[in-house]
Parts: structure tokens; C-alpha cells; sequence
């Protein structure tokens, strides 16, 4: 941690994610006004220190909806990062340890779904699944299980000829043991990066899935779904719009720089 | 030529795994398009009679032969929702997606190779600093929310264009490329961003390389070393980024298509998902992943032919 605090890039990320996670976690409990409430009197207003960033159509306060939605799309995202991450620490920890063909096949199979553009694979997913939030979480949940799993085996590969593990071999200790017990706690920096670059993929995916209509249906919060509303009052309610956005980069970039501060790519 | 000839077979049975497993895809998902297509006019006699004329009788694996052979010979089955050949619900679109990416990943080439070396440059430099921390606000920003602020700002303040009122490229070439601009850079921006990003780490790290010494001792200047010796080498992995990158800004029409209106491939497949009229989206699906993985390969070509080391490890 305190490695990771000399670098700028991690400490600006961790200022960003922090005020982000901060103000979602409020938001969870509190929000200064109830995200759905309509008012009449007060609708499409401009950025006020009542509304701080304005109202929309129907005089919804459109600072609390954003608040909403970035909780809604956070934790979407950590959902997504959770599957992925099990699942990619399972099957890259065996393929990693054991090796063998079936490490072969299935690092040729993470190649080739790792060519392809994420957002196609998604569509198909949900396609297949049907639109909704549990089926977002569930179709790039799956998609993100490759990238996860070609980093643990990666780096249990690299653990595997160490002398620890050879001493704990000598000791008697079985396969699994040695893997979970010895060799996991020893690529957690290396899994702390690649969690952080998941989150940051797992919004961006989102936020496109949701904004094209194909991911978190209405009356569910996400900031992607935000986006695609704001768009339609572009004109008379450009401040939706436009913190809705900014809400979406400040969770990207944050991430983002997270990532490369831990020393990924 | 044993190189090449070895991607070209790993590319045939790519582009027939794709295609087998596009179709299986597309064939789990349950329902019966028949009910949908007659609606009140449905009777038993009449669905089966559909179903013999839509191809949905039979082994699975002879409808997947028969599928291909029709995406080959351009008859790639009939379309649910409009009832007439996928082809024809598909015409035109592809020309619009092709331009856009195209014009796309033209800009992402102009846009982040001066940039990259010029970070590289002036590094250490205030100059170096603000564009880094600039780009690395730009990697972030999703290319549908620079899409939205684009049509805010240059479409409804400036009114540059008239968002929405895209005219076909054969109508009148000039107008479409003027109105396909803006979703261009909403695109490329982004990417050009993180191509930038790449290119000036890849020539720091060429810079620290002995040759460069050399170079340097021999009494050249920053930008004569960067230029003759130092740029040659570092723009082998950008090359191969580039080139895989085109896939990426065929991805990113999908999305900006949407918001920008054009009447794509990307379009037609969001809302062929949304009227689950599966013919037409899995047609697009296996177009799309044909040029992702044809993409790859020759930029897998290209890197070997501009760098034989590729090849001969």
C-alpha cells in the first residue's frame, strides 16, 4: 500500500474512486430528494443550490437520479468484477497449476474470445438471456471470466517452480492446498490491478448497454439509462445530460488510474 | 510464405467455428418464430408450411450447412419481422457501417501518432504533463456520452450539423462524409487517446536502448534520433495495435450509431435483438466477427512482413 501511495496515478484514482464510493454509499441511504419524486412547479430548471444539478422533464431532481443510478451502475459493476473473478480464479488457478491439454484448450478459448470486441459478445448474450439487470450482470459476468482467468494462470504459472512451493511439497501439502493456501495469497497484487480494470470496463459496459437500451430496463436506475433519457431532452435539459456523463467518467477514470497505478497496463 | 500459409489455415477454421457457433447460439434461444409471423392468420397447416419455407425443419446440423451455403452464395435466410430476405433488410446498411469505422480509425491514425511523439518529445516537459493527464481524461470518456456532447455542442448550439438528418452516401457523398464526421471523432478520440498512450511508453522505452546512445554521441539531435532511429522500432507494436484496432472502431459504430441515428448495421442489429428477428442479427453477428478475426489476421501478416523476428521465434 505504501509503494502504491508514492505514485500519482494511483493516488489521484484512489481520491477519485473514494468521493465516488463515498457519495454512492450515501446515496444508498440518503439522497436530498427522492429520486422518483415528481414537482410540478419545478421541472427542466437549470442548475440551482436547490436542485444542484437542475431538474428534468417531469421535475425530478436530477442530482439525487444520478446518485441513484451511479449506485445502481457500481454495483452492477462489482457484481460483474465478483463473477468473473470466481470463476476466473478457479479455472486459471487449476489450468495454471495442473497445466495439460485441457490448460492448452482453454487458454487457445480465452484467446479467441478475448479477440473479439466485448460489447458484440454482449449483444448476443442478451440476446440469448433477454434484457433486465440480473441478465446484464449475468452476460458480463461470463465475458469477463477469460481476462481474469489468463491472469491468475499466468501468474501461477510463474509461482509454480518457486522454492516455497517446493517446500511446501517437500511438507506434504496436496495440490489444492498449495495452490489456495500458498500460492493465491501471493497474486493478489497482480489480481488487485486487473479488479480495478475490471470495474472500469464493467461501467463502460454497462453505461453502453443500458444507453443502447439492452441492458437495466426502466423503472431500475443505471447511469447508462440516465444517458439514454437525458438525451431526449439534449436541447431544452443539456445539464442531464451532461453531469450524467460526467458521473460515468469521473467512475472510469478513476478506476482507470487505480489500474495503472497498481501497475497495470 | 510457411508463415502466412499457417494464419490462413488458423483463419479458415476460425471463420467456420464463428459461424457454427453463431448459428448454435442463435438456435437456443426458445420460441416460435412462426406464431409471431402469422399473428391471427395462424393455423397449424400454415405454420408447418413456414416453417419448410423459413428452413427451421430438420437435423440441426444440416440447417447449419444449408445457413452457410446461403450466407456464402448472399442469401442468408429470410427475416422475421419484415418477412423478405435478410439481404434485403441489410442493404445499404453495411455501406454505412464500413465508411464510419473506416473514417474512424483514419482519425485515430491522424490524431494519435503526432500526439505520441510528441509527448515523447517534450518529455519531463509542462507541456508533456498537461497532455498527459488531458489524454488520460479522454481514455475515459465513453465514445456514446463525446456523441451525445458533440450533438449538443455542434449540432444544436453551433448547428454545424442537423443531428438526425443523415442522407444516404449515394445520395450525396460530400453531405454524408460531413454528417458521418462528428460520430467519426466521437469514436476515434478515445482510441486515439489510448494509441497515443502506447506509442510514447513504446518510444521511452526504445530511447533507453544502447543504439540510441549511439546515436546520440554521434552528435544528432533529440528529434533526428527520434525520427531516423528511435521511431522505426517503437512503431511495431503501435502497427499491430492499429491494425487489430480497426475491429474495435467497427464495435464502436454499434454504439455511436445509435446515437447519432445512422442507419447502420450496428442499428439494425439492436433493434433485430429487440424484435428478436434472429435471422438478420445473427447474420450481423457473423459479419462483424468475420471482420474481427479477418482484422487479426492480417495484422498479424502485416507485423511479420515489417518485423521478421515475429516469424522466425
Amino acid at each position: 500500500m505504501k509503494q502504491y501511495l508514492k505514485n500519482r496515478n494511483f493516488r489521484s484514482g484512489l481520491l477519485i474512486t473514494g468521493i465516488m464510493i463515498v457519495i454512492i454509499l450515501i446515496g444508498l441511504l440518503w439522497t436530498p430528494y427522492d429520486p422518483n419524486a415528481m414537482d410540478g412547479s419545478a421541472k427542466m430548471q437549470g442548475p440551482s443550490f436547490a436542485h444542484l444539478f437542475g431538474t428534468d422533464n417531469f421535475g425530478r431532481d436530477i442530482f439525487s437520479r444520478v446518485v441513484q443510478g451511479a449506485g445502481a451502475t457500481f454495483l452492477i459493476a462489482a457484481a460483474t468484477v465478483a463473477i468473473g473473478l470466481a470463476v476466473g480464479l478457479l479455472i486459471g488457478g487449476l489450468t495454471g497449476y495442473y497445466g495439460g491439454w485441457l490448460d492448452e484448450v482453454l487458454m487457445r478459448v480465452t484467446d479467441s474470445i478475448l479477440a473479439f470486441p466485448s460489447i458484440l459478445l454482449a449483444l448476443v448474450l442478451i440476446a440469448i438471456l433477454g434484457k433486465g439487470k440480473y441478465n446484464i450482470i449475468i452476460a458480463l459476468g461470463l465475458l469477463f471470466i477469460p481476462s481474469f482467468a489468463r491472469i491468475v494462470r499466468t501468474e501461477v504459472a510463474k509461482q509454480k517452480n518457486t522454492d516455497y512451493v517446493r517446500n511446501a511439497k517437500l511438507m506434504g501439502a496436496g495440490g489444492m492446498r498449495i495452490l489456495f493456501i500458498h500460492i493465491m495469497p501471493n497474486i493478489v497484487p497482480v489480481l488487485l490491478s486487473s479488479v480495478a480494470i475490471g470495474f472500469n470496463n464493467a461501467v463502460l459496459s454497462e453505461a453502453s448497454m443500458s444507453y443502447l437500451g439492452m441492458g437495466v430496463q426502466p423503472p431500475d436506475p443505471s447511469l447508462g439509462r440516465l444517458l439514454s433519457e437525458a438525451q431526449g431532452y439534449l436541447f431544452s435539459a443539456p445539464w442531464y445530460a451532461l453531469f450524467t456523463g460526467l458521473a460515468i467518467i469521473l467512475l472510469i477514470l478513476g478506476f482507470g488510474l487505480l489500474s495503472e497505478g497498481m501497475g497495470g497496463e | 510464405m510457411s508463415y502466412v500459409l499457417k494464419k490462413t489455415g488458423v483463419l479458415l477454421i476460425s471463420l467456420v467455428l464463428i459461424s457454427l457457433l453463431t448459428f448454435l447460439a442463435f438456435q437456443v434461444i426458445p420460441g416460435d418464430p412462426t406464431t409471431k409471423i402469422l399473428g391471427t392468420d395462424y393455423t397449424p397447416e400454415r405454420a408447418e408450411a413456414l416453417r419448410e419455407q423459413l428452413g427451421l425443419k430438420g437435423n440441426i446440423f444440416v440447417r447449419y450447412f444449408q445457413w452457410l451455403r446461403g450466407l456464402l452464395h448472399g442469401e442468408p435466410g429470410i427475416s422475421y419481422s419484415y418477412f423478405m430476405p435478410v439481404k434485403d433488410v441489410m442493404a445499404g446498411k453495411m455501406q454505412v457501417t464500413a465508411i464510419l469505422s473506416i473514417l474512424s480509425w483514419l482519425l485515430v491514425m491522424l490524431f494519435s501518432i503526432p500526439l505520441g511523439i510528441i509527448l515523447a518529445r517534450f518529455q519531463g516537459s509542462h507541456l508533456e504533463r498537461t497532455g498527459i493527464v488531458v489524454n488520460q481524461v479522454f481514455m475515459a470518456v465513453p465514445p456514446f456520452f463525446l456523441g451525445i456532447l458533440f450533438t449538443y455542442l455542434f449540432g444544436l448550439l453551433l448547428r454545424w450539423f442537423t443531428p438526425g438528418s443523415y442522407v444516404s452516401y449515394a445520395d450525396d457523398p460530400a453531405k454524408a462524409l460531413a454528417y458521418m464526421l462528428f460520430p467519426a471523432l466521437a469514436i476515434s478520440i478515445p482510441k486515439a487517446a489510448k494509441t497515443a498512450k502506447l506509442l510514447r511508453s513504446s518510444i521511452l522505452s526504445e530511447m533507453n536502448k544502447d543504439y540510441v546512445r549511439t546515436a546520440y554521441s554521434r552528435g544528432n539531435s533529440r528529434w533526428a534520433v527520434l525520427r531516423d532511429h528511435v521511431l522505426r522500432n517503437a512503431m511495431l507494436p503501435v502497427i499491430t495495435y492499429l491494425a487489430m484496432s480497426l475491429a474495435d472502431t467497427v464495435a464502436g459504430s454499434i454504439i455511436v450509431e445509435q446515437v447519432f441515428a445512422l442507419p447502420g448495421l450496428g442499428r439494425l442489429l439492436l433493434s433485430s435483438i429487440g424484435n428478436r428477428d434472429f435471422p438478420v442479427a445473427q447474420c450481423i453477428v457473423v459479419i462483424i466477427a468475420f471482420i474481427v478475426v479477418f482484422m487479426n489476421y492480417l495484422a498479424d501478416i502485416v507485423t511479420q512482413y515489417i518485423d521478421p523476428r515475429v516469424r522466425l521465434s
